[in-house]
């Protein structure tokens, strides 16, 4: 059978020129890039206006971004199905509240991990609407079609990335 | 023809899930190999998306040639492009997962992923949109230069930059397997 679909890992090149070739078939078959952060734009939205309702106003932003369910916002949900099914088939799924590299440098203090993965998640989330899009719709999808924003979003990404990670954990350790 | 909007859904639903199984795959829905690379001593995010970035860039280009599709390149400035993927980098090693394989970190059980990450990108997604109204006619325009791409920029056929580019890049995923990254 096909052992390869149970392997824990794959070469990066093999998942890398899938991901391209997927990137070829997402817009030929459905005219939609690859991307991601839109779908969380829209979500917060959504959950805004069930706690808010019309209190929360006509927002600028949500007329540019309609609140809806579109091709994206089930992409992104497809991700988390499809690693969900990866991980099954190779037996890799397990929970897990601190991941192995953190652990070694901060401890396992879970409330930490957690307040710092919500802090970064806030800049990740700002940013990637900020610079109008993330590592995926950017960092792939914009940069093939050489983009000149998307070059310099996704170089950016890796430059605060390398400083970021360079400052908490040779610094602040 | 106009897709249904069911139709559309389920299509973005079946290429979330081969964009997932590929993500989990290559081990990018791991904070331990994201932060290896942002830490410079585990290269895999760079191979994938090198790769993937060789593959789609040729093939979007062949298909686009056929006729059979259009690009969306997005319009950018410096002050949303720099400032905001600086932001987003830092936000990046803060939690270790970006938008797209956060979603994938939770496929795979990562808690962290689920109960920090996850409301944290919504709340800035949330930031963001209370904020744009200030922003767009401001620090978003700074240095606009609206939808542009690397040919235009450089004034040259799309393939003379593809093919330089390609052999750049193929370039760079040989050094780093040869520095045994």
């Amino acid at each position: 059978m096909a052992s390869w679909l149970f392997a824990t890992v794959w070469s990066p090149y093999a998942v890398g020129i899938g991901i391209g070739l997927l990137g070829c078939l997402t817009l030929l078959v459905s005219s939609k890039p690859i991307g991601c952060s839109t779908a969380f734009s829209r979500m917060a939205g959504m959950i805004e206006k069930f706690f808010r309702g019309v209190r929360m106003g006509n927002k600028l932003y949500y007329q540019e971004v309609k609140l809806e369910v579109d091709w994206q916002w089930m992409f992104v949900a497809g991700i988390t199905v499809g690693a969900f099914i990866s991980a099954l088939l190779s037996s890799d799924f397990h929970w897990q509240w601190i991941p192995a590299q953190w652990s070694a440098a901060f401890g396992d203090d879970r409330l930490i991990r957690i307040i710092t993965a919500l802090c970064g998640g806030v800049l990740l989330g700002l940013g990637a609407r900020w610079a109008d899009g993330c590592t995926s719709g950017h960092g792939i999808s914009g940069t093939m079609q050489l983009a000149v924003s998307s070059w310099i979003s996704a170089i950016c990404f890796f430059i605060g990335g390398i400083a970021g990670a360079w400052i908490l954990f040779h610094w602040i350790v | 023809m106009k897709k249904s909007a069911t139709a559309e859904r389920l299509q973005g639903l079946f290429f979330g899930v081969i964009f997932g199984f590929l993500l989990q795959k290559g081990g990018a829905t791991k904070y331990d190999v994201i932060i290896g690379q942002l830490l410079l001593y585990d290269f895999t995010v760079v191979k994938i998306m090198l790769s993937a970035v060789i593959t789609g860039m040729i093939g979007i280009h062949w298909l686009r040639r056929q006729g059979w599709i259009t690009f969306t390149p997005k319009a950018g400035s410096w002050g949303k492009n720099l400032l905001g993927g600086l932001i987003f980098g830092v936000g990046f090693a803060l939690l270790g997962y970006c938008p797209g394989t956060i979603a994938g970190a939770v496929g795979n059980g990562s808690l962290d992923a689920l109960i920090g990450g996850l409301p944290g990108i919504l709340l800035g997604s949330a930031l963001l949109a209370a904020v744009y109204p200030k922003l767009k006619t401001g620090i978003l325009k700074k240095g606009d230069f609206g939808a542009m791409t690397l040919p235009q920029l450089l004034n040259m056929s799309e393939w003379a930059v593809i093919l330089p580019l390609a052999a750049f890049l193929i370039f760079i995923l040989c050094w780093i397997e040869a520095a045994g990254l």
